[in-house]
């Protein structure tokens, strides 16, 4: 493992930094990613909201939802930037985790 | 490039549900046999990387975002089947924990995003690479593959949202699920990928081959092969 403690760092370092991705957006009156727009914005867009989206788009309530803590989705952009690192924290942590179980178990006994 | 729930339609979203399976088997059984100990957490910090990659949104002022994935360099890394399986991890737990992409969603965003993206960018990367060795070729050559593996996940994703008119559409002509035909979805995916996006990919591709390249760490870029057990 100590051979991969630099590439722990650049992780921890840009999960520090996430906050830009929220911040850079803002600054610059950026809108959506293409094809990820609320229902509101599509029926704003196409004058009506399709049924069929109106029946899955609620299908899931996320804990985090676009990585704002509860309470935290209309907050200043200060604290929802704090909520967004925390966020890549917890990310780093559960996808290197998890991904570091499921490899050693597949790779039992491999030199 | 994260599809939201709401914007497929069940045959499509189960179907690529139902193309994900079988790949996300053999993506575990070549990781089993190509992937040696000390590469283990490799793994790992791939799948962690792209998740933080993601999350820097880059404006093109006044319109909309988008992202870097960095799936290419993670297929470098680890093998594009390492690749697939560490992606679709951190895609399943940004659907689940964070709302980034539907959970309908997850097998057609694992398809294009763990699949087309990290297979698209190293075939391209084995073929430039053999031609250009020096360092700053290898770089050069990461790049480009980072650059067409984004834009042709893009493309992807584009084709399955511009088929959602086409499969589903009231007689009033209203969409059900994605409004937008492929005339407009194909334009507007490709060339925000082609031009900004797929650029920021490039860069980072290119830059981070660059600096591991002679360093202690260039085992890295050596290709995954079969390991003794």
């Amino acid at each position: 493992m100590k051979e991969y403690r630099p590439l722990w760092f650049a992780l921890l370092a840009m999960a520090l930094l996430s906050p830009l991705g929220l911040y850079l957006p803002e600054w610059l009156r950026a809108g959506a990613a293409w094809g990820e727009w609320g229902l509101d914005e599509v029926a704003q867009m196409v004058g009506y909201s399709p049924t069929g989206m109106e029946k899955l788009s609620d299908l899931w309530k996320a804990p985090i939802p676009d990585y704002a803590l509860p309470g935290q989705e209309g907050a200043p952009l200060s604290h929802r930037s704090l909520s967004y690192l925390l966020s890549a924290l917890v990310g780093v942590g559960l996808c290197g985790g998890s991904t570091y179980l499921l490899t050693r178990w597949l790779t039992k006994g491999n030199r | 490039m994260h599809i939201p729930d709401g914007y497929l339609g069940p045959p499509t979203y189960l179907a690529s549900y139902a193309a994900c399976l079988p790949l996300w088997g053999l993506a575990a059984r070549k990781v089993k046999t190509t992937l040696a100990a000390r590469r283990t957490p490799l793994l790992a910090i791939s799948a962690a990387f792209t998740f933080v990659v993601m999350m820097f949104n880059i404006p093109l002022p006044g319109a909309t975002t988008g992202h870097a994935v960095g799936g290419v360099l993670i297929a470098i890394a680890v093998g594009p089947w390492g690749a697939s399986l560490s992606i679709s991890i951190a895609l399943v737990i940004q659907a689940l924990l964070f709302g980034d992409g539907g959970i309908t969603a997850i097998g057609a965003n694992c398809l294009n995003i763990a699949f087309v993206m990290p297979f698209t960018g190293y075939a391209v990367h084995r073929w430039l690479a053999r031609m250009l060795p020096s360092r700053k070729g290898q770089a050069v050559a990461a790049g480009i593959a980072g650059w067409a593996g984004l834009t042709v996940a893009a493309f992807t994703t584009a084709l399955l949202f511009g088929l959602q008119p086409l499969l589903h559409t009231a007689s009033d002509g209203r969409a059900l699920y994605a409004p937008y035909p492929l005339s407009v979805t194909v334009p507007a995916m490709v060339l925000e990928h082609l031009l900004l996006f797929g650029v920021i990919e490039a860069l980072l591709t290119g830059l981070v081959v660059y600096h591991l390249y002679g360093s202690r760490s260039a085992w890295v870029l050596q290709p995954v092969r079969e390991v003794s057990r």
